[in-house]
């Protein structure tokens, strides 16, 4: 492809006969990646639209009621104190943020009249402040004007770590200015790349201020509203039974035209992923099962009946493996796997190498998550613009037996490899699930084929994923030679979840193990990357530096990515939901309508 | 009576103390966390974790942390939820009113299918009726309910689209709609549960009559020329329900502590599915309230039982 061809598939795009995301995909698959593909298109004149949401009803209201069934129950309706997506969820059916996440990592404007950039002067050159313009007209549900006063308010309510809210991170090193009743003006301390953090998604949603003012700080557990929710979203609230169900009801002063579609809301909390899928795919009591971590092969018996369709769309998220870079038989300091030592099997790069091409990744993703699991070499995998096109898998025995018989690991008589009085023998650990069981059995099965000797562990999950730092089973003690487990990457922009390979999160004693760098892997180079990406506002060069980032993690092989997991979500089949992997899945509510 | 009355109460409450002591120190030393969430949430800064942690004392040392909860229980405070953070009080009374209805209802069930059942085959012991009915009850008790349960939502739900399998608590109906839709919702749940229970009320209340019936009282009452229903109403039913009373006393408690299992399944918002949850979420609050309250109930209807029987039989006094 040269450089004429390319201008002539611009040129499509112009005309409209080619889409802006087939474009960008052509430019990936020639190796650019998709911010260049945009700037491109942009320099040529094409907009950055944002994707259009399809919305038929011409008029509000007449849908009737819209069922949600979360196989785990809501137990509170205060987004700032929503510790689990359900609680997310439910009180977005009644709260908004000033913009929200689609599908391919773009910012929609909701209570914001437009999305900052620099065009339009919302984003200043230094990358220090940011100026979002409000909406004006957007009534709370009690009838008071949404205005700038609210947005600072919910700066100050979560930004006190005494209010203890979930999304203190988000605010508490901003300063948020009122510059007139319909604009803000958000500073953070130093350039920030990533702007559209703070009342954006998840934790953007906006409490009103006339409500909450009295209940910032050690109070704010007594406010009457954290169960009465007074939004500006679709729906205004009618009942609430915790662990139980929501209740709303239609908003007819809602701020979007000929919107919300349904008369009311009604999300049923409880039970089991099986049954809640279904509910919605086969006998259609419910219009939207949320989360189905159920296997693959029973979601397409359910889907057979044909009441109903899954969803999937991308998200961050991945399930991969880790090799302990410390020694996790050696105590130093009253702490095993610590930073000083260094592990006896893996510090060899033969045996590291060796281990990932035991991992048959094509198989995991085909007999075990099947659409809910996409096989990868990455461990940053999406949005696109952020996946390394440098990386490959591959899944072969012999190569891996060559590999540790040149590096001098020789057979014994009882067939697994030794060197230097070592044996190549380790324990490898993950939470009781069973697609991970039968994932660990594949692994082993291989690992066998290669004279590598391979002993299973499995922890119950609420002992492994637990914070607890006296129990040595938990995922970030890593007593434990290999590990496996999902990262889950909450924002489209990967700074946060990157920084699972910095130096200096590493989980210690000292620290209670709640570093975030859980295999203690390390590395200059990364660092200072990780370092440069927190201040480079050139959004292409950042993709370029989270590239080479995941090249790195990638390339030394002591994690190795397996599959990523993308969200699924039942529907009837009538339902019209725009979702998205980066932000709650009710976060177009608004636009949800039933095709007739 | 009541100085009965009075000892078996007094002798109950070091009884409490010690299951609350249990209960407690087991859920201490239990793994796990109420805010492991927000530890493993990457944008919750530890420090937030650890200010709620030491809001709610969770890292007082154990004793101190039991008698904040005791003292606190002596003032009928339940104590806080921390997963919806509002009161453990409010949470239980809200679920209070679905349990009742539909596991009071299946208890219910259970006596109305075991007392007629059992006291007839009891009565023609060998025949037809007796072998159909004790194969009846032998599987029904065999059957674990998450088994009838998935059955019973396979074949009316699934295939007959008859019943809905999801229990709702917010019917938007009026008048007789709401009565129906909230019957036919109840149906399987407290089919599921009622036909399981009753089956091993069946078999109890067989050889509790059974035992009775071949007494020599009872033949003197036929021999006297007494109507065989008053025989078997007065005089046999009367004795033999003694052990009776005895097994529902104890079941009672279940009637408000839910059953876990078919709750989970059908979704029915009822105390025991609000207990799993909080065992879920390691919400110690509730589970602690949930748990002593129901051992309350052990107690309490220990001592009913106790009470009826002298009611049943005028031959036990209480000195």
């Amino acid at each position: 492809m040269n450089e004429q061809d390319i201008r002539n598939l611009i040129t499509e795009v112009k005309a409209g006969r080619l889409s802006r995301r087939a474009f960008v995909q052509r430019m990936i698959a020639v190796g650019l990646t998709a911010p260049m593909a945009g700037m491109m298109l942009g320099q040529s004149g094409v907009a950055m639209a944002a994707t259009a949401i399809p919305y038929k009803p011409t008029k509000a209201g007449g849908g009737g009621p819209l069922k949600l069934l979360f196989w785990q129950a809501p137990t509170l309706l205060n987004p700032h104190f929503a510790v689990g997506t359900k609680d997310q969820e439910a009180s977005r059916l009644f709260y908004e943020p000033l913009a929200g996440w689609d599908s391919d990592g773009n910012l929609v404007p909701i209570l914001a009249a437009e999305i900052p950039t620099k065009e339009n002067n919302g984003l200043s050159k230094d990358g220090l402040s940011v100026v979002w313009k409000l909406k004006k007209g957007v009534k709370w549900h009690d009838g008071k004007p949404f205005t700038a006063d609210d947005v600072v308010f919910n700066w100050q309510y979560a930004g006190n770590p005494a209010t203890a809210a979930v999304s203190v991170a988000s605010y508490k090193d901003i300063k948020v200015d009122k510059i007139d009743d319909y604009s803000v003006r958000v500073t953070f301390a130093k350039p920030t790349p990533f702007w559209a953090d703070p009342f954006v998604g998840v934790y953007g949603m906006i409490i009103p201020k006339h409500l909450f003012a009295d209940y910032i700080g050690g109070k704010s557990r007594d406010a009457p509203n954290n169960l009465k929710p007074v939004g500006t979203g679709p729906y205004e609230f009618v009942d609430f039974k915790p662990g139980d169900t929501v209740l709303g009801k239609r908003n007819p002063n809602y701020h979007l035209e000929n919107r919300p579609y349904f008369d009311t809301v009604e999300m049923k909390g409880g039970g089991d992923a099986v049954s809640a899928a279904r509910a919605v795919l086969q006998t259609g009591e419910y219009d939207y099962a949320w989360n189905m971590q159920v296997e693959d092969a029973v979601l397409r018996k359910l889907e057979a009946s044909g009441k109903g369709k899954i969803s999937i769309v991308p998200t961050g998220n991945i399930e991969y493996i880790a090799l302990n870079v410390t020694d996790p038989s050696v105590e130093v300091d009253g702490e095993r796997s610590s930073i000083k030592t260094k592990h006896p099997l893996f510090s060899d790069p033969a045996v590291r190498t060796a281990i990932n091409l035991l991992i048959d990744r094509d198989s995991v993703q085909k007999y075990i998550y099947g659409r809910t699991g996409v096989a990868t070499a990455n461990f940053l995998n999406n949005p696109k613009r952020f996946r390394s096109p440098n990386t490959k898998y591959e899944f072969n025995i012999a190569k891996a037996n060559q590999i540790l018989e040149k590096a001098g690991w020789k057979k014994g008589s009882d067939g697994i490899r030794a060197k230097g009085g070592k044996q190549l023998k380790f324990v490898y650990q993950t939470s009781i699930n069973s697609p991970r069981q039968q994932n660990q059995a594949i692994i082993k099965q291989a690992c066998q084929k290669a004279g590598i000797s391979v002993e299973l562990k499995s922890v119950v999950a609420s002992v492994f994923f637990s914070s607890d730092a006296s129990n040595p089973d938990t995922y970030t003690h890593f007593y434990c030679d290999v590990e496996m487990y999902t990262t889950t990457m909450t924002q489209p922009d990967p700074q946060l979840f990157m920084n699972q390979f910095a130096s200096w999160e590493v989980a210690t004693k000292a620290n209670k193990w709640q570093g975030r760098n859980i295999s203690r892997w390390q590395n200059k180079d990364y660092d200072n990357l990780y370092r440069e990406s927190q201040r480079e506002l050139d959004p292409v060069k950042r993709a370029a530096m989270f590239i080479k980032m995941n090249d790195l993690v990638v390339n030394d092989h002591y994690i190795l990515p397996e599959v990523y997991r993308p969200r699924v979500t039942a529907l009837k089949k009538d339902i019209v939901a725009p979702l998205s992997g980066w932000d709650n899945d009710l976060w177009e509510l608004a636009n949800w309508y039933r095709e007739t | 009576m009541g100085n009965y009355l009075l000892r078996r109460l007094v002798i109950a409450l070091p009884s409490l103390l010690a299951i609350s002591v249990i209960i407690f120190v087991l859920l201490a030393l239990a793994p796990g966390d109420p805010f492991s969430e927000l530890a493993t949430n990457s944008n919750v800064p530890p420090a937030v974790a650890e200010a709620l942690r030491q809001k709610f004392g969770l890292d007082d040392p154990v004793p101190i942390r039991y008698l904040h909860w005791l003292v606190a229980m002596l003032h009928g405070d339940w104590g806080f939820s921390f997963a919806s953070r509002i009161d453990v009080s409010r949470l239980v009374l809200q679920r209070v009113p679905t349990t009742l209805y539909v596991i009071g209802s299946s208890q219910l069930l259970a006596l109305a299918v075991a007392l007629p059942v059992g006291v007839y085959a009891a009565m023609r012991p060998y025949s037809m009726f007796d072998q159909v009915a004790n194969t009846i009850a032998f599987i029904g008790f065999s059957l674990p309910t998450f088994f009838t349960g998935l059955l019973f939502i396979l074949v009316f739900s699934v295939n007959l689209h008859w019943l809905p399998f999801v229990y709702r608590t917010d019917i938007h109906a009026t008048g007789w709609h709401l009565y129906w839709e909230n019957f036919k919702q109840a149906i399987m749940p407290v089919a599921v549960l009622g036909l399981f229970q009753g089956a091993s009320y069946t078999r109890y209340v067989r050889s509790a009559v059974l035992d009775v019936i071949r007494l020599e009282y009872v033949t003197t009452a036929r021999a006297k020329g007494l109507d065989e229903r008053k025989v078997i109403i007065k005089h046999v039913v009367r004795n033999a329900l003694i052990p009776v009373v005895t097994l529902v006393a104890l079941r009672m408690p279940t009637v408000f502590g839910g059953a876990i299992v078919t709750e989970q399944i059908f979704r029915v918002p009822g105390i025991g599915s609000l207990l799993i949850d909080a065992i879920l979420a390691n919400d110690t609050p509730v589970i602690m309230a949930v748990t002593f309250v129901f051992a309350c109930l052990v107690i309490l209807f220990n001592l009913l039982a106790d009470i009826i029987y002298g009611w049943l039989d005028p031959r036990i006094t209480y000195a």
